[in-house]
């Protein structure tokens, strides 16, 4: 039971949460005109006469889209209906020249899936999905260059989106956030969006009830539009659930609304009431035929699928030994999890994770740069990771080495021959520096004999100090023992 | 079915036409002959009869992912009432 109980003064409350995902598809061109899709360019530059909603232009399908919804689907282990229809939706806003959004209604090109959620405590649980369709983006309307007009840029207009739908599964913030990076990660993998809450290519939307723990069926639900960081959304459910066991426990009731998050006050508040609730209009896009799909193409994307973040994750834990935590961070990203992959087979995988996310990640945060810009090659921290097994260096001297790996770049093994760093695990050459030590210092001699016993550690930072840091500590520490006592 | 005054009001509302307040009768009467003549056509069995999407009997044909067009933002703008910087001007709007 992961699910959020929220103690209100007359009962126990549970919260009923669904998500719409709006993913931007990555593709070359539009949906439905050959216009770009570059993100960037000069106002109202990737325009077509379709796209400006220009009289008498007919829009064509673009396969990428559809090939890019089909994967999406897979990756959502759902069913990919071959048959599929557009609608359209019909509002009027200034940034939507057609009047009205070529969608899908009620058929869409991808039916019921699930995607499987880990949380932090170990658990896991399936959130099912109810649909995937594919519709077409609006432009995006400026309203803070001029103070009595609003700025159109059509060049988003008509760029290919799918909407996934989710079913009412999620019980507290935690679940959702947990989906949300999930499926972020899913598209990325697959490359059919690039998961950019920040800058818009992934929008959600939030809809929040709550129910009295063990009451059937669900009570009235607000809609959140367009709240854009995993954050706040799990903001969002919680402060918005909260609300309504307020509102309820002092006798009021929940009217049917759309509401807008403000990340500044962490609260919700009203942007729509029902009676001026859009009321689309759908009917079957008379410009497009029915979308059917054949077998044979279906065939072709399963067989281009990526092994997908869950299924990794597993194979993380099962072969290469990492807990289900430190596998699903390596995941997140499929370029992390193929450098880690690539620095991890044939060494000790666990020490490389833990090289990664620690020593590695700090740097790359450090100098502000990618994994691709790193200096540091997979192969090296594998051969890092190595020398430490294999006893030639120590742990200390590992944390020098990788410093100097991330300023010039070399391999380590020439790093430890040049500057001549190799742990020194001769007992005779350590007998002889403890020798040393034990001369230079009888006072200290006496008191550990003497029963101070916490000197021990002091002796052990003479010795690694004498000899440069180059001498094994496991060694130090139990000649040490056997000559002082 | 009927339509009140209140419907043809909403409607066009929803599409954005002013109907004077004297014309909504005359609107209500045109809806509502459009509506019997639809519940006329109801009268047809069709209960064997598969819903017709298109006279067209071909599948959508798919276009390749190919940039073609663009880089005519002059030619877009051209019809624009009001323009500003390349972009299209319209009344502000603010929800």
């Amino acid at each position: 039971m992961t699910g959020m109980i929220i103690e209100g003064k007359t009962a126990k409350w549970e919260i009923v949460c669904g998500l719409e995902i709006h993913c931007q598809i990555i593709s070359k061109s539009k949906m439905f005109s050959g216009a770009s899709t570059h993100y960037g360019s000069d106002a109202n530059e990737n325009v077509s006469f379709i796209d400006a909603g220009m009289p008498g232009m007919l829009p064509t399908l673009n396969e990428q889209c559809v090939r890019q919804a089909i994967k999406t689907g897979l990756g959502l282990n759902a069913k990919i209906n071959k048959y599929s229809e557009f609608a359209r939706k019909n509002y009027f806003y200034a940034d939507l020249p057609q009047g009205y959004q070529i969608s899908q209604f009620k058929y869409p090109i991808v039916g019921e899936g699930f995607v499987k959620i880990d949380l932090e405590d170990g658990s896991s649980k399936n959130i099912g999905i109810e649909r995937l369709h594919i519709e077409q983006d609006a432009g995006k309307s400026i309203h803070d260059i001029s103070p009595t007009k609003s700025f159109i840029d059509l060049n988003r207009a008509g760029v290919g989106l799918m909407e996934i739908v989710t079913k009412p599964d999620f019980r507290s913030p935690e679940e959702a956030g947990a989906f949300l990076r999930e499926l972020r990660s899913i598209v990325r993998y697959l490359g059919t969006c690039d998961g950019n809450m920040d800058e818009g290519s992934m929008r959600c939307d939030v809809n929040v009830s709550v129910r009295k723990v063990g009451e059937e069926g669900f009570r009235t639900r607000n809609e959140m539009k367009n709240v854009n960081s995993v954050k706040f959304v799990m903001q969002a459910i919680e402060s918005e659930a909260r609300r309504h066991v307020e509102t309820y426990e002092n006798g009021g009731t929940i009217e049917q609304e759309t509401r807008q998050f403000d990340p500044a006050t962490g609260k919700t508040k009203v942007m729509r009431k029902k009676e001026f609730a859009h009321d689309y209009r759908y009917f079957p896009e008379p410009d497009l035929l029915p979308l059917v799909l054949d077998d044979a193409m279906i065939e072709e994307i399963k067989a281009e699928m990526v092994e997908l973040p869950d299924a990794k994750k597993a194979r993380f834990v099962h072969d290469l030994g990492l807990t289900p935590y430190d596998a699903s961070v390596l995941c997140e990203s499929r370029e992390t999890a193929e450098w880690f992959e690539k620095a991890a087979y044939g060494h000790d995988a666990k020490k490389v994770a833990n090289w990664m996310m620690g020593d590695f990640f700090a740097m790359l945060n450090e100098k502000k740069i990618t994994l691709e810009e790193s200096p540091i090659s997979p192969e090296n921290l594998g051969k890092l990771v190595d020398l430490i097994t294999s006893n030639v260096i120590n742990g200390k001297t590992a944390k020098d080495v990788f410093e100097i790996m991330a300023e010039t770049g070399d391999s380590p093994d020439k790093i430890v021959e040049e500057r001549g760093l190799k742990q020194v695990t001769d007992t005779a050459a350590i007998e002889a520096v403890i020798d040393e030590v034990i001369a230079a210092n009888p006072d200290n001699v006496a008191a550990y004999r003497g029963g101070k016993v916490a000197l021990m550690g002091w002796f052990v930072g003479q010795v690694m100090k004498a000899s440069k840091g180059k001498a094994n500590p496991g060694m130090v520490n139990e000649l040490l023992k056997k000559k002082l006592s | 079915m009927a339509i009140d005054k209140e419907t043809v009001r909403r409607i066009a509302f929803l599409s954005r036409l002013r109907v004077e307040d004297d014309k909504i009768e005359a609107v209500e009467n045109e809806f509502n002959k459009i509506l019997n003549w639809v519940e006329q056509l109801k009268e047809v069995d069709t209960e064997s009869v598969e819903p017709l999407i298109s006279v067209n009997e071909n599948h959508l044909i798919l276009r390749k992912d190919e940039v073609t067009e663009g880089n005519q933002a002059e030619a877009v703008l051209a019809n624009a009432p009001m323009k500003e910087y390349g972009y299209f001007a319209v009344p502000k709007v603010v929800e």
